[in-house]
Formats: C-alpha cells, structure tokens, sequence
C-alpha cells in the first residue's frame, strides 16, 4: 500500500499484556463464531433432501449389503451431534472427509484447488489496493473535468455485477482482441497469470472502484484541514504536504474499506472462478452444491468463512500500526 | 455487500438532486411498467424456439437477434425483467420486514435481547452473503423463490441495524415517554408511533437493497442455482448467452447484462438521493 514511514511503527506498544490478550481475545471470539457457523451449517446440511448413501451408489442403491457398508463407513446413522463431533474432529486434525463425486480426500481434493484460487485473490486484492487508490488520488488531485469523470467511471463500476464485467471483459479482450484465453488455469506461474488476468481484473473492477471513492472522499477532507493549510503556509513542497500530511492522516478510513473489500474477495471468486471456467475452490464448491456432494459443501464453507474472518481481523490489527491512537492501552 | 459502499457525495446541489430523483424514480416506473406489460409488448413467444433461426442477428423480425435455440432475444429480455424485478421485491419485503421487526425490538428492549438480535447479526455477517445464499440453495431446491429467501436472510443484518441505530433515537423522544405515561402498550407505541418517523429511513435503504438484490440474484442464476431454464431471466441469460460467446455472438450475455446494469444503477441512485435527501431536511 502506500507509504508507511517506518519511524510510526514503533518497536513495543506501553502496554504489551493488554495487546496480547486482545489477540487472544480476538482469536478466541474468531473460533467461537467459527465453531457456531459451522454447526450451523452441518445442521443446515442434514436437513438437505436426498440420502447421501442413495447419492453415492447411484444405480446400486438397493443392495442392502453396499447400503450397509457405506453407511458403517461414514457413520450416517449415528446421532448428528455425534456425526458433527466426528467432523469437527476430524477438520481439526485436517481430515475434511471424502467426496462423494471425486472419490478422493476432501483435503487432497481443496489442496489441489487452493493454488488457483489463492493466487486469484492475492492479484485482485494487489489490483483493488493499487488502482482504487491511485484512481482516488487521481480524483483528488485533480480539476473538476478529471475527477466528475473519473466518478462517473467509478460509479458504473461499482453498480456492474463481476458476471457482467467477465463477459464484457471475455468478448472485448479474448473474442475480438485475443489477447488473453477464455477459459482454464493454466499452466507453469507466468501461464497462470496470464490466464488470471481477465478473472484477477473482474474481481477487482467493483472493489477497486469502492475503494477509490473512499480514498477520494478521505483525502479531499483531509486537505482541508488546519494542519495541511499550516504545513502549506510553512513553504513545505507539495509533494511532501500530500505524503506526509494528507495521505498519512487519511490512510485509516481507506484501509478500513481495503480490508473489508479484501475479505469480500474471497467470496467473490465463486463467481469469477464459475465466469471463466477456472478449477478453483470456488467452482468447487458450486460443482459440489449442485451435485448434492455435501462433504465437500460443508468443508469448503468453514474454509472460506476463516478466510473471510481472518481477512477482517487482520485490518483490525492493522489499526494499530496505522493509528496509534487507535491502539489498546495507549489512551487510557 | 450493500455495507461496504460510502453513500453517495452530499455536495451535490438540491437542484441536480432533484433531477436525478425525477430521472431515476422515471427510469423505475419505465422498468416496472415494461415488466407488467411484457405479455403484450414481447412481439414473441420467449420460449418459442425455431432451429432454422439460431444466433440471428438484429433484423426486423428480430429486433435484438436470437439465442442459441433460436429463441427471440427482445421478448426473452422483456419477460426476463419480471424474474429481475420480482426476485428482488421478494427479498425487500421479507427483509424489510424481519429486519424492521428485530431493529426495534432491540432499540426498544436494550437488554439481552438487544444483544442477543446483535449477535445474530454478526453471525449471519460472518457468511458473505453469497456463500449464505449458495448454502441454503443446497439444501432447498435452486429457484426463484429459494434464491430470493436466502438473499432476505443475508439483507436482513443490514436493515436492522439501521432500523435498530435510527429508533434507538426515536424511543429516547419526548413523545415515546409521553405515550408511556398515558398507559399506551409497548406494540402499539412501536407500530403507530415510532415505526411511521422510521418510514424515511427504511425507505431509502429498501430502493437500494432492491438494487444489491438484483445483483446477488441475477448471480446466483448465472451460477445456475437460481431462475432454471426454460424462464427467461436476466442471470440466466448472461449465463447461457456465456456459450455463444466463444462462437463469436456475445449479444445475448451483452444485451442482458446492459439491461441488469441499467436497472441496478437506477435503484441504487434512486436509494442514495433519498437518503442524503432524508438527511438534508432533518438537519
């Protein structure tokens, strides 16, 4: 992001015990919210229609035998506190449970998709932070004619679903211009980018456009204040004015809106993944409703509501570090 | 979603507010209008398919061409705007009011229930609304009506909160502990008295969830969990229009997704004027 001077980020907060046990607490408050979502969501799942075991023999379904078999295997008779006891255990010792569809390992099945999706979010999140704020600095910083444009732009960006951006996107650059692959992942790591490209861009179009208007908004109210109108009128440079006094002081509102756009990338790439026919957890997870495989259902859940939740946790922290009034202990 | 976004500049002129007010509030009533009468203005059968007229291109017959089963694109598009437009009413009303009711029971109660309600809701926000939407299409079969009450559930945090923040307001007024006094029951002073001052707010909120509504609906039919074939449904059509793409006719994902953007921006204006609107008379 932009400039942080190293000098704010001070070695040793005055009151160290109280910042650990806010992480603590921070981290405990995370499980909680982690242990209820996901019984919440293994009930959710029970009450689905249609008997696992009939899904998973298919045409077999009536001998008894396999019945049977399948079902001392995965334990689906057993009480459902005592199946959600088992999974839990198990997701905690890293055992997701099998797929019905694949045949295979949840784990294995996650860990083979997580690449693509991962590098997904990390070039979206790279795009939203970089463009959103330098469009908004650009809006800022600029004459009326720049800045209602770049609002109109901004606007239609932020009203356009990832959906539409994708196929906008996939006509423009891959039917007409061919310059970039409609569908897979790619191969080798300069392959996967420029395969992620499109899907990185579409990800982060509407986000990057959320993220500029804040950035836009903060920094216009900042310059206007007293301390900027002082620091002008001691002769300092504008260049330093707007680094180390505009931008500086308005960096807590826009990182609170990068890490919660961030987070919501996460959730995002469901959509994109599906878009551009890439093999990520999110086209997984779609795959796996619609095939009624529900291990995988309730795996990938939890995985993306902890991302989701470690995203959001993360910006607290950062808190600290941007604004020190902000940290525990300090102010008291 | 609808949490992230800052609120429209409020130093916009009253004059241009005004304007955009009457065009976007027209645009609507256009929208809603073209969905009601689309049994008479489709000059086709939506779902009247001819083999012989598979990926037209615009003609007179067919003003916006064809679809890959040879279906009139401007009547799919027109019957399309009904799912568009009634999905998202679904999700307002169910929303609008669970949410309404759980803002001031919890500004009312201000007790463990008042914190029990904020505890749903930041569980219900530890879901992206999407993978909430995504969960509970699972376990109900995908539709129309499965896609919109899943995304009532997700919207509902979002409203009550604000209904919850605003009547905290309300029920420290003069005329809440008056009407106490003169021995007036808690629901009638909450549904006569508080609720009507809260109408502005909520109204705001409502034109522009209905727009966030639109989005996450259309999505969930683009993953093909929502609005199933052969209805015709905005999502749905940028979704199977995706197959005619590669074959190098991009009109009927273009065509719907201009359509879905127009009227989600229109909502969402509409919602932003009324709310920097509601905030300028008060103060």
């Amino acid at each position: 992001m932009a400039v942080i001077d190293p000098s704010v980020v001070r070695p040793l907060p005055r009151h160290a015990i109280a910042v650990v046990l806010d992480v603590i607490g921070r981290v405990g408050q995370m499980a909680a919210t982690l242990l209820v979502a996901s019984f919440l969501t293994f009930l959710f799942l029970q009450a689905a229609p249609g008997d696992p075991v009939q899904i998973m023999l298919g045409g077999r379904a009536n001998d008894p035998d396999a019945v049977r078999r399948l079902n001392e295997q995965f334990g689906f008779e057993d009480p459902v506190l005592v199946q959600y006891w088992n999974w839990l255990t198990g997701f905690v010792h890293g055992d997701l449970g099998t797929s019905f569809l694949f045949r295979e390992d949840v784990s294995s099945l996650v860990g083979s998709r997580l690449p693509t999706t991962a590098l997904l979010v990390v070039f979206g999140s790279i795009l939203v932070v970089v463009f959103g704020f330098a469009l908004g600095l650009i809006a800022a910083r600029s004459g009326r004619v720049v800045d209602t444009s770049v609002s109109v732009f901004l606007s239609i960006a932020l009203a356009t679903p990832s959906y539409v951006i994708a196929i906008v996107l996939i006509t423009v650059f891959s039917l007409y211009l061919n310059w970039f692959p409609v569908f897979g992942s790619g191969d080798g790591f300069l392959d996967r980018l420029h395969h992620l490209t499109l899907p990185a861009i579409t990800l982060a179009l509407s986000s990057s456009a959320a993220m500029a208007r804040v950035t836009r908004a903060s920094i216009k109210e900042e310059e206007h204040r007293d301390h900027v109108t002082t620091a002008i009128a001691r002769g300092l440079d504008r260049r330093t004015v707007l680094r180390r006094h505009v931008v500086r002081n308005s960096l807590l509102p826009i990182t609170t809106v990068a890490g919660i756009l961030v987070a919501a990338l996460v959730a995002g790439t469901v959509i994109v993944e599906q878009a551009f026919g890439l093999d990520g957890l999110g086209s997984l997870l779609v795959l796996a409703i619609t095939r009624k495989d529900y291990a995988v259902v309730q795996s990938v859940s939890i995985l993306v509501i902890a991302a989701f939740l470690v995203a959001n946790a993360l910006v607290d922290l950062l808190y600290g570090i941007i604004d020190p009034r902000t940290r525990i202990g300090d102010n008291r | 979603m609808s949490a992230v976004l800052p609120a429209g500049q409020a130093t916009r002129g009253d004059q241009a507010s005004r304007l955009g007010l009457w065009f976007f509030a027209g645009t609507s009533f256009l929208l809603v209008t073209m969905a009601i009468l689309a049994p008479l203005l489709a000059p086709h059968d939506p779902n009247g398919g001819d083999v012989l007229q598979v990926l037209q291109p615009s003609s007179a017959e067919h003003w916006l061409g064809t679809d890959a089963s040879g279906r009139d694109l401007f009547s799919r598009l027109l019957y399309g705007s009904r799912t568009a437009l009634l999905g998202p009413l679904v999700v307002v009303l169910v929303a609008t009011t669970a949410g309404t009711a759980l803002g001031i029971l919890a500004a009312w109660r201000r007790d463990w229930v008042d914190s029990l309600v904020g505890r749903l809701f930041d569980l219900v926000f530890s879901f992206p609304s999407m993978l909430l939407a995504l969960l509970f299409v699972a376990v109900m079969s995908p539709g129309l009506i499965t896609a919109a009450l899943a995304v009532s559930i997700a919207f509902i945090p979002a409203i009550g909160r604000l209904v919850r923040a605003s009547a905290l307001r309300e029920v420290n007024e003069p005329y809440v502990q008056a009407l106490l006094t003169q021995g007036f029951g808690s629901f009638y002073i909450c549904s006569r008295h508080v609720l009507p001052n809260l109408w502005p707010v909520i109204l705001a909120q409502v034109t522009t969830s209905f727009g966030y509504a639109m989005v996450e609906l259309a999505g969930i039919s683009f993953l093909g969990l929502g609005v199933q074939e052969p209805t015709a449904d905005w999502g749905k059509l940028i979704q199977t229009g995706q197959g005619s793409i590669v074959r190098g006719y991009p009109q009927e994902s273009l065509y719907a997704g201009t359509a879905l953007v127009i009227a989600v921006v229109c909502f969402i204006s509409l919602g932003d004027i009324l709310a920097t609107r509601k905030n300028g008379g008060h103060r």
